[in-house]
Parts: structure tokens; C-alpha cells; sequence
């Protein structure tokens, strides 16, 4: 028992370590790159008002910033703050990007919540039944479904939802998180589900597409397995073997899967936010990218980094965790 | 007696020509069709899709087909010039991972799980940034994040032929390891890469999409499919359904077509599903 917590002990060790390098690459790499981008934080900063500043004003402003100084000596302060937990401040926002980073994320977490369970479940059962029946017409129909769902964008379905039940059927709101003129506190919980429920439909509508192939090709390695086999030869019907038999097994990949897509939920969730104008992090990832918000983008990037890390991290877990045949090994967790 | 039932190759080599046609018919079609889409002509503004106007006219009158026919040449050119650079940064560093030691292994392994580690779209959004957008800035983009997949198919696949006898034995047989590259390993590997490039499109030609519907470098003189349809969202509210309905179809059509040749092409190369 004791060298089962010494390796779980190991196991964070090894991954805090690996995030802290992959942080610290990550951070010079982007900071590498927006710093040589031709585009002027300040011009993209003040925007259309560009003709009525003087170049007296733009040079406060970029002393403000510290854009007089050179890029390496920006770069050490920068990395200094970030160390110690310090961001910086949004320049759009005029907010420490932290606070605006957790703001926004909450707003976003509810939705890639839903989006994420729902495409997750929904694809889990449609993998199942097209995995049971293969080659009928059911299958058929589902493969169809998530071929063509992988190979459409995000943004469009959304539109199209936005258009059917927003637009013509009035059944959804046209934009935002919650009604206009509320804070987000005041919001009730409905009024919040309410509005986010089309853009998390979307997401959901195009996350199914990998986990359902996914499920259905597991579910075949399992029906043509020894046991799976053993279990007909018994007179168990199909369904029997799928429920009884396969789901267990292939439960574990399924899972893994959806937490090492979170990446993906990420990108879909920017592009839905977009399209619904939903305020969470997705949103704020274009603005600062558009307005040149430097703070704001690279806390932005630093921090879906570790959102990635945590979904990969989870699912390494769980693998590792759960799965019996890993479990006893000690060779499982390194 | 002619047989109506194709066999498998013959099936799938008519899939992939029906494909190609349709790229060559986007293609001709913007080329001589394009430029009637920036005719404005406000006698015949707002049309539904009807005769003649397939697609109907946007709020200037615009032909919206002749639109859609140039917007998606220049998503798909910028996709497929961002996806093949994007396969040979793969095919340069998976080779060079398999065959050039250790440490060069270690480096180019890490180098794909940092572009692996940050989500494709945030990457997507701070390289255009770094480039200062255009539509250079999105091919640098798609180019620059989206290698490291096919890299890691690629050291695998590569690694692997490594450790097969025949190749173990072929320097005992006084072959230098240039000829064995040559001979042995790049028969192996060009299918692989193949089969990578044109998967490769569809992801590329999305993302560009998506970069450009988020408002991304494209001026509106290139107007790229997803700028086109970003317009197109300002007028949702006023029920002109056809301008999203119609180029989005077109751009999922293509899309699919891209997938389907990249999935027919594996089939075809791949010696266990040639003839089934």
C-alpha cells in the first residue's frame, strides 16, 4: 500500500514538473511571437480614434505600458510578475487580467459544462447503438451523422440554430448571457439556462461526432471479442452483450476521450460564444486578439494551456485510476 | 455482360474523380464567374434564392452564388497551400526524429506536445496576430499549429519500419544509411504522408474558416467564405435566411468532399482494404 502512494506522489511530482516546463515554453514562445507582430498596440488600441491622438498622447500611453522599453527587458518583467502570479492588466478591460480571466471563465464554464455532458452522453449512447448494430440501417444513419457533423463548421451550425429558434420561432434570446439590463447575479438560474442553451447545443451538435466513432469502433473490438463471443455462444442477445458485457469496457476509453478533447470544446466554445454573443473567455479571446490586448491574450493562451494540461492530466487519472488491469501494475502510473 | 456492381477500387477511384471534378467546378466556376459578385446592383436587392440566382442577392444585390464560388476558392486555397506546408514541417520532423538520435528525438517529441499543448484556435488566433492577420497571416497560422499530429504518426510509423529485420539487415549488407532512407523507409512513409496531407484539409480548411469568420486578416476585398458568412450574420435578425444557409452548405460540401477522397485514397493504398 505504501508504494501505491509513493508512485501517486511520484505521478504529481512528474506532472507538476512537466507543467511548469510546458508553462515557461509556452510563455516565451508566445511572448516571442507577439512581440514581433507588425501590428501597434496602440494603434490597435485606440482604433478608428487614431486621426484625433497625438503622437504626445501615443507616447504616454506606450510609456504607460513599458512599450518604450526593449522587448527583452519587457519580457524579463513580465515573466518576473508572471512567477509570482501576476498577470498584468488588460488593457481593454482596464482590469487585472486574472480577475478578468475568471470572470469570463465562469460565464463560459456553465456552457462548456452542458455542451461537454450532453455531447458526451448523447455520443456515448449513439456509438453504442451504431456499434451494436453494424451496418444496419441505423448505423448507417448515425455514421453519416458524424461524418458530416466533423467536417462542419461550428459557427455555421450555430447560425443556423440562432436563425431557426431565435429569429423565426422566438423561442431562445438572440444574444448574450443573461437579459439585458441584469447583472449576472441578479439573473436567475433559468434565465441563465435559457441563454445558454442554444449556443451549448451547438457545441454539443459537433462534440458528438468523435466520441460517437469512437464508441462505435470500441464496440466492435468488444463484440469480437473472446468473451463477447462466449456470451452469444450462450444465447445472450445483443443488447445483452453491450449492456452486460462491452459497456464497462468501453466506458473507460469514452471518458479519457472527452477530457483530452477539451481543447477542442475550447476552440468550439470560442467560435459558438461569437456567434451568440455570449460574454465568457471565448469572446475575450477575440477581442484581445483583435484589440491587441497583449496582457489580456497572453494571459488568455497561458491559461487554455493549463485548461488542456487539466483535461489531459484528468484523463490520465482516471485511466490509471480505474482500469484494473493498470491498477495492480506498478509500471501503471510513471 | 457488363456488370453494374463496381468492385471496391473502381468504386472508390470514381468517388475520388467525382471529387475532383467538384473542386475543378469551384475552381473554373470562380474563375469565370467570380468577379460578377462584386457587381452591385440595387434594383435587385435582397432576392430569395430563385431561376437564375441559385443562391439569391445579399442587401447590395450581389449575386450571392458568384459570392460563395470565390469566397470558398480562396478558404480552400488558403487551406490546402496551409495544409501542405503544414505536412511537410511533419514529414521533416518526423523523419528527422526517427533517424537523427536521441536528443533530436527528445527535442522534436517535446516540440509537438507544446504545439499540442494550448487549444488549436487560441494558437490559431495568436500566430495571425503575430503575423499582423492577412490572408498570409492565416495560412502561417493553420501552417504553423496544426504539423504536430501527423508528425507523431509519422516518427511512429517510421520507428517502427526501423526495427523490422529487413531493414536491420540491409547495413549488414554494406547499404549506407542514405540508400536505406531512399529504398526501404521512404516507400513506406510517402503513403503515410499522403493519406495525412489530405486529411490534413478538411482541419485546415475549417479552421481558416473559423479564423476568418472570428474576423481574423481578411480585408473585404478578399472576401473568404468565413467573412462572407460573418457578414451574413448582421442580417439574420431581418430573416435573409439564404445568405447564411446557401455558403455555409457549400463550404460543408466541400469540406466533406476533401474527407471523403482523404478516407477513399487510405482505402486505396492501404493493401489490407484495396480489393474487398
Amino acid at each position: 500500500m505504501d508504494s501505491m502512494y509513493t508512485m501517486i506522489l511520484r505521478f504529481f511530482f512528474y506532472k507538476t514538473f512537466r507543467l511548469i516546463v510546458l508553462i515557461a515554453a509556452v510563455a516565451t514562445i508566445s511572448f516571442i511571437m507577439v512581440s514581433h507582430s507588425p501590428i501597434d498596440p496602440v494603434d490597435a488600441y485606440v482604433g478608428p480614434a487614431m486621426i484625433r491622438v497625438s503622437p504626445e498622447q501615443r507616447e504616454v500611453i506606450a510609456k504607460r505600458w513599458g512599450l518604450d522599453k526593449p522587448a527583452f527587458e519587457r519580457f524579463g518583467r513580465w515573466a518576473g510578475q508572471l512567477a509570482k502570479g501576476n498577470f498584468g492588466v488588460s488593457m481593454i478591460f482596464n482590469e487585472p487580467v486574472l480577475s478578468v480571466i475568471g470572470k469570463r471563465f465562469v460565464t463560459s464554464f456553465w456552457l462548456m459544462a452542458l455542451a461537454w455532458s450532453l455531447s458526451g452522453s448523447l455520443g456515448f449512447i449513439l456509438g453504442l447503438t451504431a456499434g451494436a448494430w453494424e451496418n444496419t440501417l441505423l448505423d448507417r444513419g448515425i455514421r453519416l451523422y458524424a461524418y458530416t457533423m466533423a467536417s462542419t463548421p461550428t459557427f455555421w451550425v450555430g447560425m443556423l440554430l440562432l436563425m431557426a429558434f431565435s429569429v423565426e420561432l422566438g423561442w431562445t434570446p438572440v444574444c448574450c448571457a443573461w437579459p439585458a439590463g441584469l447583472s449576472a447575479e441578479q439573473a436567475t438560474f433559468w434565465q441563465r439556462l435559457h441563454h445558454l442553451m442554444l449556443p451549448a447545443i451547438t457545441l454539443s451538435l459537433i462534440g458528438i461526432a468523435k466520441i460517437t466513432l469512437h464508441t462505435r469502433e470500441k464496440v466492435l473490438e468488444a463484440l469480437q471479442s473472446d468473451y463477447a463471443i462466449f456470451a452469444r455462444a450462450q444465447g445472450e442477445s445483443t443488447a445483452g452483450i453491450v449492456y452486460r458485457r462491452a459497456l464497462r469496457n468501453v466506458a473507460l476509453p469514452a471518458v479519457t476521450l472527452q477530457f483530452a478533447s477539451l481543447g477542442e470544446l475550447f476552440g468550439g466554445a470560442v467560435l459558438a460564444e461569437q456567434v451568440f454573443s455570449y460574454p465568457g473567455l471565448g469572446r475575450a479571446t477575440v477581442e484581445a486578439g483583435i484589440r491587441g490586448d497583449l496582457p489580456l491574450l497572453l494571459g488568455i493562451v497561458l491559461f487554455s494551456t493549463i485548461f488542456v494540461f487539466t483535461g489531459n492530466l484528468m484523463a490520465d487519472l482516471i485511466y490509471h485510476l480505474v482500469d484494473p488491469r493498470i491498477r495492480t501494475t506498478s509500471e501503471g502510473l510513471s | 455482360m457488363i456488370s453494374l456492381t463496381l468492385d471496391r477500387r473502381t468504386r472508390t477511384l470514381t468517388i475520388i474523380f467525382a471529387c475532383l471534378i467538384l473542386f475543378s467546378g469551384i475552381f473554373i466556376g470562380a474563375w469565370l464567374y467570380g468577379e460578377k459578385g462584386e457587381i452591385t446592383n440595387l434594383t435587385m436587392r435582397k432576392l430569395p434564392p430563385g431561376w437564375g440566382l441559385p443562391f439569391g442577392t445579399d442587401w447590395l444585390g450581389r449575386d450571392m452564388f458568384a459570392r460563395t464560388l470565390k469566397g470558398l476558392r480562396i478558404s480552400l486555397g488558403i487551406g490546402l497551400s496551409a495544409a501542405t506546408c503544414s505536412a511537410f514541417i511533419a514529414l521533416v520532423l518526423g523523419l528527422a526524429a526517427a533517424t537523427l538520435g536521441k536528443t533530436v528525438d527528445l527535442v522534436i517529441t517535446w516540440l509537438v506536445d507544446v504545439g499540442l499543448a494550448t487549444p488549436h484556435l487560441v494558437l490559431l488566433i495568436l500566430i495571425s496576430f503575430a503575423c499582423g492577420g492577412g490572408a498570409k497571416g492565416i495560412i502561417i497560422a493553420v501552417a504553423a499549429s496544426h504539423w504536430p499530429a501527423l508528425t507523431r504518426i509519422i516518427r511512429a510509423e517510421v520507428i517502427q519500419l526501423r526495427s523490422s529485420d529487413y531493414i536491420r539487415l540491409s547495413p549488414r549488407l554494406g547499404r549506407n544509411p542514405l540508400w536505406i532512407a531512399r529504398h526501404h523507409l521512404l516507400p513506406h512513409v510517402v503513403p503515410q504522408f499522403l493519406v495525412g496531407l489530405l486529411l490534413l484539409f478538411p482541419h485546415a480548411i475549417l479552421h481558416a474558416a473559423g479564423l476568418t469568420f472570428l474576423g481574423f486578416g481578411m480585408s473585404p476585398h478578399t472576401p473568404a467564405i468565413g467573412a462572407l458568412l460573418a457578414e451574413s450574420m448582421r442580417y439574420l435578425s431581418t430573416g435573409m435566411w439564404w445568405l447564411a444557409v446557401a455558403p455555409g452548405l457549400a463550404l460543408v460540401v466541400s469540406v466533406k468532399a476533401f474527407d471523403i477522397i482523404g478516407n477513399n485514397v487510405r482505402a486505396l493504398l492501404d493493401p489490407r482494404t484495396l480489393r474487398e
